[in-house]
């Protein structure tokens, strides 16, 4: 292991980009080139090979997994521009970053924008080293698009509270070591009586049920808390913030949801090509099924204005200072084009595009299709599409501005 | 809106001005009222030349500004806005094509004078109801032109006509051996079949072999940043109006079934504005310009068609009215969605730059 070097802001970006060159050469084992972050998903138990948890613990140590946090809590302290040379540079040797997860993408930023000093200093540094795996507890049975409807109870008991309720849609609650849930504090008021808190998923009276999905797998849970025993120094801002704080945290997931980058990279392969290896093409070269050909372009044509409207928010946004309006379509086109893709491939495929197992089916012909059923929670999840146009609505078209 | 520098925001700013306050729809009413075949507001376009707005893409050298295709996206997309009629866009297409194929001399004699407006240009390339730039019978033989070019825009009141025939591109000067048949659009704007027969004709020898795909694509970022305007313009005033209209006793924009219809169009109009402006810089830039001219054309022929349909169903009976404006950007909408490539065709050429 190298020495820790401490980064400094002002190094040039040339300097800078030697370092993580260096330091990807001396941590990173060829055996996990091209492979992805496990423990980033919500699909998997944590279960690191020694390899991995070497690489885990270098990028960690570093806080290379969270370049832009604050030092001061285990992240990277970097500047914007390096934790992108930091993002090529591990883009180009095929390194993943093993820091991930709900920690890295939804409650850290959040706790690091709402939390007490004392919990920022408990809970951020073992997010940046990968340690803990968080959930979210957020909907319930009867509180899906209509969250603020959340009926799960925390009692004042004095220095601790007393939670009763339930939990679904716990993304990687089987696995997760904590959870930030919203819970009801005062049943007298549904938006202010709603408080954030943190609950161990190992305390007594937690209880996970993993639910199988269309896709036969079981990313979600259903998580039931019985009597179970929350001290008070886990409440996150003040009672009955927990709206507030809730809300802004759910920003950080649809702006993952949306995706840029990954997105773009996981579609990277054209349709077109794909259709060319499972169907006919004529003297020209061209896809013989003309219908499906036009269909596939018309795809292309604007899943491309999609990632330009991703491009273009983010410029925007940093020339204006701020989160520019066009932010808001992301996730629903995002998410809307994906699925037409998924859709789109199994046309392409035929019913050799149908496979549920079996060998003479390819891992990508199979992964293909859990990923077409579970692509169908993204237009629920994470505010459903439906909600999001509410927003557009309301938030940026101003239409109930004149009620 | 893509991130402008200060020399284009000024640009935008003035041609916004100028379309709202000198050339709002009014002024479009004037002209179809007027029902001079050339279907434009002569002084007017002196003005815009005046302003440097016919020479945005004309090298400093010959008179122009060389501000750049992003730069003229802006003012054509404001003018989109008004319904501005001119042969700005044509006249502008036309100069790309000398900028791109044009001796030295060729750029000396027209460029000046393409850029003060003293001289109006158009692209005649198609033959036929459809775009098609691979069927050009056009042709030239010892120095004269033969050939019909169908529904050419701007026609009436073009002196010069870049012309596509079977090997290349010319230039023909509006005189002896050319002739028009006045095709009425339902646009009330200048479109006409032009017969060349043995016209004189002067070849843009430069431009290598892609030439005319190259002006093509010039003609397809331009074309779809009026039409940029345009779709902009029918969702501002269509949700304007729904947040007038009262009926029920309620504003119709608390009504949740309209709500989520227009935010699907704003979503719409994010993906054209994005898809436009990247084909305007992917000009500027020199890269990638096909795939990107043909995204953005693509996107704006879908998102005006919808959203000019939308304009209509959501402001109700008025906006069938020839009073009401809504009416011309439906009509208007047609026609470019029709000009240097349907959506058929574009996904066609999609599909063909992508090898499948």
């Amino acid at each position: 292991m190298a020495t820790q070097l401490e980064p400094d802001i002002h190094a040039d970006e040339d300097a800078f980009r030697t370092e993580v060159q260096q330091f990807l050469a001396a941590n990173f084992p060829d055996e996990l080139k091209n492979k992805g972050n496990a423990l980033a998903g919500v699909d998997g138990p944590t279960d690191e090979t020694p390899a991995q948890k070497a690489w885990r613990e270098a990028v960690g140590e570093r806080g290379w997994g969270t370049p832009t946090w604050p030092k001061q809590y285990g992240g990277g302290g970097l500047t914007k521009a390096q934790a992108k040379i930091i993002d090529q540079e591990f883009a180009k040797a095929g390194a993943y970053n093993p820091i991930g997860g709900m920690g890295v993408m939804m409650f850290g930023p959040t706790l690091l924008e709402y939390g007490s000093e004392e919990q920022k200093m408990e809970h951020i540094p073992p997010i940046c080293r990968g340690e803990i795996r968080w959930c979210q507890g957020y909907s319930e049975p009867n509180a899906g698009s209509d969250l603020a409807n959340l009926q799960t109870f925390a009692e004042d008991k004095g220095d601790h509270y007393i939670v009763n309720g339930q939990k679904t849609w716990t993304s990687g609650g089987q696995w997760a070591d904590k959870c930030f849930a919203i819970v009801r504090t005062d049943k007298s008021d549904k938006h202010r009586g709603i408080s954030f808190m943190l609950i161990d998923m190992d305390a007594p009276g937690v209880e996970v049920r993993p639910i199988t999905m269309i896709s036969g797998t079981s990313p979600f849970c259903e998580t039931f808390f019985d009597n179970v025993k929350v001290p008070k120094e886990n409440l996150v801002g003040e009672e009955g913030q927990g709206w507030t704080i809730g809300k802004r945290l759910l920003q950080h997931e649809r702006t993952n949801i949306s995706g840029g980058g990954r997105l773009a990279s996981m579609m990277g392969q054209s349709l077109g090509d794909i259709a060319k290896k499972y169907g006919e093409t004529d003297a020209a070269g061209e896809l013989a099924d003309k219908v499906l050909r036009d269909k596939i372009a018309d795809f292309e044509i604007r899943w491309n204005s999609f990632l330009l409207t991703a491009r273009r928010a983010v410029e925007e946004s940093k020339a204006q200072g701020g989160v520019s309006e066009i932010s808001s379509v992301l996730k629903k086109l995002g998410t809307k084009l994906s699925q037409e893709r998924s859709e789109l491939l199994i046309e392409i495929r035929g019913l050799q595009g149908l496979g549920w197992e079996g060998e003479e089916f390819t891992d990508g012909e199979l992964e293909a299709v859990r990923g077409w059923l579970f692509g169908k929670a993204t237009t629920i999840y994470g505010g459903s599409t439906e909600i999001q146009n509410n927003i557009i609505a309301k938030r940026v078209l101003g239409m109930l501005d004149h009620q | 809106m893509a991130v402008l520098n200060e020399e284009q925001e000024m640009l935008r700013d003035m041609a916004r001005d100028w379309a709202t306050n000198e050339s709002p729809v009014t002024e479009f009413r004037k002209v179809r009222a007027n029902g001079e075949p050339h279907a434009y507001n002569k002084d007017a376009y002196a003005t815009m030349a005046e302003m440097g707005w016919a020479g945005v893409i004309i090298p400093e050298d010959h008179g122009g500004s060389d501000f750049g295709f992003l730069s003229a996206g802006l003012v054509v997309e404001e003018l989109g806005k008004t319904l501005t009629a001119s042969p700005l866009i044509a006249t502008t297409i036309a100069a790309s094509a000398i900028v791109l194929g044009g001796s030295d001399e060729q750029k000396a004699k027209w460029l000046p004078k393409l850029a003060s407006g003293e001289t109006v240009a158009t692209l005649a390339v198609d033959e036929s109801a459809h775009h098609d730039p691979s069927a050009i019978e056009a042709s030239v033989s010892g120095g004269k032109l033969t050939g019909k070019k169908a529904f050419v825009h701007e026609a009436h009141g073009a002196d010069l006509f870049v012309v596509a025939a079977k090997d290349g591109l010319y230039l023909v000067e509006k005189g002896d051996g050319v002739s028009l048949t006045t095709r009425k659009l339902t646009d009330q704007r200048s479109h006409a079949d032009v017969n060349f027969d043995g016209a004189a004709a002067d070849k843009l020898e430069g431009g290598g072999d892609s030439l005319l795909d190259d002006v093509l694509d010039r003609a397809r970022v331009l074309t779809a940043a009026e039409m940029l305007g345009m779709a902009q313009q029918v969702f501002d005033t269509t949700l304007d109006y729904l947040k007038q209209r009262v009926q029920f006793n309620q504003v119709l924009a608390t009504f949740q079934a309209l709500q989520h219809r227009m935010a699907d169009l704003f979503a719409d109009l994010a993906q054209m504005r994005s898809a436009v402006e990247a084909g305007l810089q992917a000009v500027d830039g020199g890269f990638g310009v096909a795939r990107a001219a043909t995204i953005a054309k693509a996107e704006a022929n879908r998102v005006l068609h919808t959203i000019s349909n939308q304009g209509i169903q959501l402001h109700g009976g008025i906006g069938m009215t020839d009073e009401y404006d809504v009416g011309f950007y439906l009509k208007r909408a047609r026609v470019l969605e029709s000009a240097w490539g349907s959506s058929s065709y574009l996904k066609d050429r999609y599909a063909k730059l992508a090898s499948y």
